[in-house]
């Protein structure tokens, strides 16, 4: 079912938006009430069809003046709220935790400032789901494989970046919206009192997969977020661990193409399709391409640093050695491009090194 | 709709001829309403085109999940959508109608400089095939929406934006172009008497619109070529690695962004400035108030273009100015309506189609312009800006307000330019199915913006499905009724009942002075204004 | 309002205007794709489409002229026309000012937001902070975020002549106007012919300045919002420049070849004249905003 008003949300500041919304919308029902009041009036009563005869008063000063006060003063009666409720939403000063969004075409990426701790969020909802293969899910669209974990009833400050083209984060339970723009900061803040999962979604057009870019925040207590920080930052520590280790160790072509494939069909195939086939004169093919099937330090380089000047964008710090080793693996060797070539995590390594 | 020469006032000696004959006449015109002809023609092919990809969009949207079209064609559709109805379909209609009224309004023979008038039209079928025939190159057409919002526009575009930069580029020299045409017709050729304080509303207003184009389409001009240098030559007007901003192209193009969107709406102010009295019976409530509001508006329209863009970061005080000088709209505007609606006080109504199309503009433009007041108020602007709820706020402006107010003048004019009666039935039918369809079509729109839908989305979340679903079919049956119209005018240029020279039997004005259909060369001794 | 309503002149069917929406169609479809052609190095016939899209409009441009001069030589044209026709210019003008408005306006933004903001100016503390530690805001910007660098372009030499030239060309050309109002047609001729040597050497000067501008301080085109701006204003008043200079040269070629025009009836060289003086307002703001501050 289809909430038909804007949500009030849960924050002080998402109630105050709602007031306001509702405030002017009941000014505006108001006036239009009178005006067509009036209007209907004239067209039911004073009709031709009705035998009357047409007056002929026009210009009148006093009428004009009395016309464009009277809305004056109901658009400073509106603004008045407007204008207290814009200064607190503005105000990001004294937050207790800071995080870092940054948009990049088609996900989210967070970090915690006072945390080590930083990850990717990225649609979860099933292909086949959107292809009509598949029943759609409750949640369609609006899930994340790993939604940003806030505390509650404390002060959250956004700060909200992008990595290519503008994107919008948006969370309307929080009455919080706000260009990610590439190359600068934008600030956001939100204090939420109940813990629970809140949907939103990228709102501003960023190219193909506009749609398909969700934000899902989970308001936790703050015990309980406090114990799920500490978990993720030793896991996350870990796995730097276990990275350095695997540059040790060799991967089986099986292992290989299998990660390879997880990884192509959640970070590559929404551009190169997952057939490899690309989309003509928008994303090149990987089939048959010439870096996929010879240069191979050219197709390393480009998935780890990307190519300015185009949607391709650099892996580098999205994806882990083995995951990069993988992925270039599954590249070189599915869709009949065969050219046996394995890549390792220590190759990938190197690479970054240079 | 050929018009046969029996000039009444053949005295003078070169020009009175008829129209040429054949293909000539309209590729070498000079004619004003030859030029009026070929611009309304021309925006009703693009309203049909732009439709068919509104349709495109609708039947995608009809129900959840990618069905029909892969999310970057869907992409193309709205943004070619939006840039067609906007330059194609809204734009030419209203130069169309100045063509052919003004002239005739204040008793001159002719557009000022109508060789660079036929110049100013025939740009328009190239630049716009132009812009259609990127759709079909490799990579497709544009695809940023119709802001092309940098950098999706310059770093992260296609091909074809150099074509779109280009075509855009020769629309502006044609809208400057028709604009400079009527601001010197206006100024130089009214008839002895003719102040301007005696011009009809529909002169003033374009006279307004006229001034809004010169100032802004050189601006946007201006942001299209740094979209290109941007894109293809290595500048960063819009990349902050090269001390540039991406926001800049908002405040660049809005600057231009936000006068074109009165640019569609003066004249129809003043094509409903000129219906509601005659279907009243009873004189303007307030000319000169109409004409200051007017101008206010124009001016106002300056200073307000961020409030497309609270949510992109400005500091507080520049979104409290923006806020407030966009609040102030409401006043001028609330003005016309005021007046419209003082003018069919205690007149005696009659309610033929174009008065029909008036009223319901009246009421539907001014719903459009309360959620327009909505959006301006920034905090509850961060909750609507880029949902549906903007779509819906302006389409009640766009179709029924401009579309409507152009369908309303078409019907009010048709007898003078053809002849002829339009079919009052067909009229009626084609009025009632449009009022109805369009707000199954457009209504709901509010709703699933405020409960969060996201514009420019192939695909939604499920709970908007139900909606969805009834303004895809409210569209399809707007766009099935628009059929009607063809149909209607088509019959009415063929013939039908013979129109006497007044039309309409509380009509005042210049052009109700001549002949219908009015001769080639409407007035070639000007008349007298008392 | 004069109170006499004279006889207006509507032309004939013409086939200029057509021809001229064909060049720029051929134009704009020729420069779109040989835009793309070249910045990808491809093969195409973009470029030759736009060419030919140039001779044409030319070709336009002499046809129409031609037209309106022998008009006006036979006197059709009345007061009311002439009115009309200048009126068309200083609206055409006017929408010229708003084309280096938006340039203009770039600029300042650049200037005082942008790249303030990229420092940590205003609400932009994070911005600083986190993406760009290492920038520090200046103008001109000789080095960019990104760690592009240039040098800046003085406005003591080559700048300061041309502004110098530019300023006597308008003297000298409104010496050739009172000439020729005053019927001294060698005045006119004299003076005429300096104005358009001056504006060729603007642009010889200025062809030199970005030569050095290339080749000694590494200030091209992509070197950052500073080269963006300097190089899109001057340029695009230099193809200003360049314009008014053929205009003028075709009332120069009028006069001494046609003996065209008379005390009274010369809007063709008014209307240059204006380009002209407009021209050379353009430059000083630019000689300001882009040099000296
Ligand atoms: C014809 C076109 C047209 C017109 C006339 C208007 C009129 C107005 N518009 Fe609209 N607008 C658009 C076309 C138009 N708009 C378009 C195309 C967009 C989207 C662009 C895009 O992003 O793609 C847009 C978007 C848009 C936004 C940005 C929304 C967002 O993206 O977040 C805003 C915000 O302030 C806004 C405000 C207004 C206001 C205040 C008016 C006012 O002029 C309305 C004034 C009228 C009234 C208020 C009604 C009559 C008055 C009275 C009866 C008097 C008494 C009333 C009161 C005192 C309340 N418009
Ligand atoms: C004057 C301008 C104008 C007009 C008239 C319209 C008319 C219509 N618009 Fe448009 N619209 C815009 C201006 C306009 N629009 C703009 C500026 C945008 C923003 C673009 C952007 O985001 O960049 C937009 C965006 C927009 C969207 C949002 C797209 C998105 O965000 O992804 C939608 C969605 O429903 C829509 C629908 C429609 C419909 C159904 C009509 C209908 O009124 C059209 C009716 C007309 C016809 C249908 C044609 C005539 C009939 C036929 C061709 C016969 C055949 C009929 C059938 C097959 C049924 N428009
Ligand atoms: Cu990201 Cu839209
Ligand atoms: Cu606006």
């Amino acid at each position: 079912e289809m909430p038909l008003n804007m949500t009030q949300g849960v924050t002080e500041i998402s109630q105050q938006v709602y007031d306001l919304h509702m405030k002017i919308f009941y000014i505006c029902c108001a006036i239009g009430i009178a005006v067509f009041g009036v209007m209907f009036w004239s067209i039911i009563h004073h009709r031709k069809s009705k035998g009357v005869e047409p007056a002929q008063f026009h210009e009148s000063t006093k009428v004009e003046l009395l016309w464009t006060a009277f809305p004056v003063l109901i658009l400073i009666l509106m603004a008045i709220p407007a204008t207290q409720t814009l200064i607190a939403m503005e105000d990001t000063s004294e937050a207790d935790i800071t995080v870092l969004i940054t948009g990049s075409q088609w996900k989210w990426h967070y970090k915690y400032m006072d945390h080590k701790v930083e990850y990717f969020s990225l649609l979860a909802t099933p292909r086949q789901q959107i292809d009509n293969k598949l029943s759609k899910g409750e949640n369609y669209l609006l899930e994340v494989d790993r939604p940003l974990v806030i505390p509650t009833g404390k002060k959250v400050r956004f700060l909200v970046t992008s990595d290519d083209v503008i994107h919008s984060w948006w969370v309307p339970a929080f009455a919080v919206k706000k260009d990610a723009n590439p190359g600068f900061i934008n600030e956001a803040w939100t204090r939420v009192d109940h813990p629970g999962i809140y949907r939103g979604q990228c709102a501003e057009l960023c190219g193909k997969d506009h749609g398909f870019m969700p934000v899902v925040v989970i308001a936790k207590e703050q015990a309980d977020f406090d114990q799920w920080i500490a978990q993720e930052a030793a896991t996350q520590a870990a796995a730097k661990e276990a990275e350095l280790k695997l540059l040790a160790m060799n991967m089986s072509k099986e292992e290989l193409m299998t990660l390879g494939e997880k990884v192509y069909m959640g970070y590559c195939a929404a551009c190169h399709q997952p057939n490899g086939m690309g989309i003509p004169g928008v994303f090149p093919a990987l089939k048959g391409s010439k870096m996929a099937l010879e240069d191979l330090p050219a197709h390393i380089d480009i998935v780890l640093n990307g190519k300015t000047g185009t949607s391709m964008q650099a892996f580098d710090k999205q994806l882990t050695l083995s995951e990069i080793a993988a992925v270039v693996t599954y590249e070189r060797n599915a869709w009949d491009n065969n050219t046996g070539d394995l890549v390792q995590a220590a190759d990938i390594a190197k690479a970054q090194s240079k | 709709m050929s018009t046969v020469t029996t000039d009444p006032h053949a005295h003078a000696e070169h020009e009175h001829h008829g129209p040429a004959k054949g293909l000539k006449r309209w590729l070498y015109t000079t004619n004003h309403k030859d030029i009026g002809t070929l611009y309304l023609l021309f925006s009703l092919l693009m309203f049909f085109i732009g439709g068919a990809m509104a349709m495109v969009i609708r039947a995608e949207l009809f129900q959840p999940g990618l069905q029909i079209v892969e999310p970057n064609f869907f992409n193309q559709m709205t943004t070619v959508h939006g840039l067609i109805m906007v330059f194609g379909a809204v734009m030419p209609a209203f130069t169309g109608l100045a063509n052919w009224l003004i002239p005739m309004m204040i008793g001159a023979p002719d557009m000022a400089l109508p060789r660079m008038n036929n110049w100013s039209f025939w740009i328009l079928p190239f630049a716009f095939s132009i812009l259609l025939a990127s759709l079909f190159m490799e990579g497709g057409g544009p695809s940023f929406g119709w802001t092309f919002y940098a950098p999706l526009s310059t770093t992260y575009s296609n091909d074809s934006t150099a074509l779109f930069v280009f075509s855009v580029h020769i629309m502006g020299i044609s809208s400057i172009m028709g604009a400079i045409n009527v601001i010197v017709t206006i100024m130089n050729l009214r008839a002895p008497g003719m102040t301007y304080m005696k011009m009809p509303l529909f002169v003033w207003t374009w006279f307004i619109t006229a001034y809004l184009l010169i100032a802004v389409m050189p601006v946007l001009a201006g942001v299209v070529t740094m979209v290109l240098t941007d894109k293809y030559f290595g500048t960063s007007f819009f990349d902050a690695a090269g001390g540039g901003d991406p926001v800049l192209f908002q405040h660049i193009f809005w600057f231009f962004g936000h006068p074109e969107v009165y640019i569609m709406i003066l004249p129809a102010f003043g094509i409903i400035s000129s219906i509601v009295p005659t279907f009243s019976r009873k004189p303007l409530f307030g000319y000169a108030s109409m004409v200051y509001a007017t101008s206010s508006i124009a001016l106002l329209s300056f200073l307000v273009w961020a409030h497309h863009m609270f949510t992109t970061g400005m500091p507080v005080a520049a979104e409290l100015f923006f806020m407030y000088c966009t609040m102030l709209i409401a006043v001028p505007t609330g003005v016309k309506v005021f007046n419209w609606v003082a003018t069919m006080w205690r007149g005696a109504m009659t309610f033929e189609v174009p008065m029909m199309f008036s009223l319901a503009f009246i009421v539907l433009f001014t719903i459009g312009g309360f959620s327009g007041l909505m959006l301006a108020i920034t905090p509850a602007d961060f909750q609507y800006h880029d949902t549906y709820f903007v779509v819906a706020h302006f389409h009640y402006v766009l179709v029924t307000g401009a579309i409507f107010s152009i369908m309303a003048a078409a019907y009010y004019w048709l007898p003078k330019w053809t002849g002829h009666m339009y079919d009052e039935t067909l009229g009626q039918w084609h009025f009632w199915c449009s009022l109805i369809s369009v707000n199954v079509l457009f209504f709901p729109m509010h709703f699933v913006g405020l409960a969060g839908m996201p514009r420019r989305i192939p695909d939604y979340a499920l709970q908007f499905a139900d909606f969805n679903a009834l303004i895809s079919i409210g569209g399809f049956a707007f766009g099935l009724s628009q059929l009607l119209f063809v149909w209607l005018v088509v019959k009415c240029i063929k013939g039908g009942e013979k129109a006497t020279d007044q039309v309409w039997e509380g009509a005042e004005g210049l052009e109700w002075t001549i002949a219908s259909p009015a001769p080639y060369h409407s007035f070639t001794t000007p008349p007298e204004i008392k | 309002m004069s109170d006499k309503y004279e006889h207006y002149y509507v032309p004939e069917q013409s086939p200029w205007p057509i021809v001229g929406a064909v060049a720029l169609f051929m134009i704009a479809f020729g420069a779109g794709n040989y835009v793309n052609e070249v910045t990808k190095d491809q093969p195409g016939y973009g470029g030759y489409l736009l060419l030919a899209g140039i001779a044409t409009l030319i070709f336009m441009l002499v046809g129409w002229f031609r037209n309106v001069i022998d008009e006006s030589m036979n006197g059709l044209y009345s007061k009311q026309m002439d009115r009309s026709f200048r009126q068309c210019m200083s609206w055409f003008i006017f929408s010229e000012v708003m084309f280096f408005a938006a340039f203009f306006g770039a600029l300042f933004y650049a200037r005082i937001i942008a790249i303030p903001w990229l420092d940590g100016a205003g609400n932009n503390a994070s911005t600083a902070a986190v993406l760009w530690p290492a920038f520090e805001a200046a103008w001109p910007l000789l080095k960019t975020p990104g760690g592009t660098e240039t040098q800046a372009m003085p406005w003591q030499g080559l700048p300061l002549y041309n502004t110098i030239i530019l300023l006597i060309s308008s003297v000298t050309l409104h010496f050739a106007h009172t000439g020729l109002e005053q019927n001294k047609r060698g005045q006119l001729k004299l003076m005429l012919g300096l104005t358009i040597l001056l504006g060729a050497g603007f642009l010889y000067l200025q062809v030199i300045e970005y030569i050095h501008a290339y080749q000694d301080l590494g200030l091209k085109l992509d070197s950052g919002i500073y080269g963006n701006t300097f190089f899109l204003l001057t340029g695009f008043h230099g193809l200003h420049v360049t314009l008014g200079a053929v205009f003028l040269l075709v009332m120069f070629l009028r006069i001494v070849l046609k003996n065209h025009f008379t005390a009274h009836k010369h809007f063709a060289f008014q209307a240059a004249a204006w380009y002209w003086h407009f021209v050379d307002v353009v430059w000083l703001c630019l000689f300001i905003f882009v040099y000296v501050l």
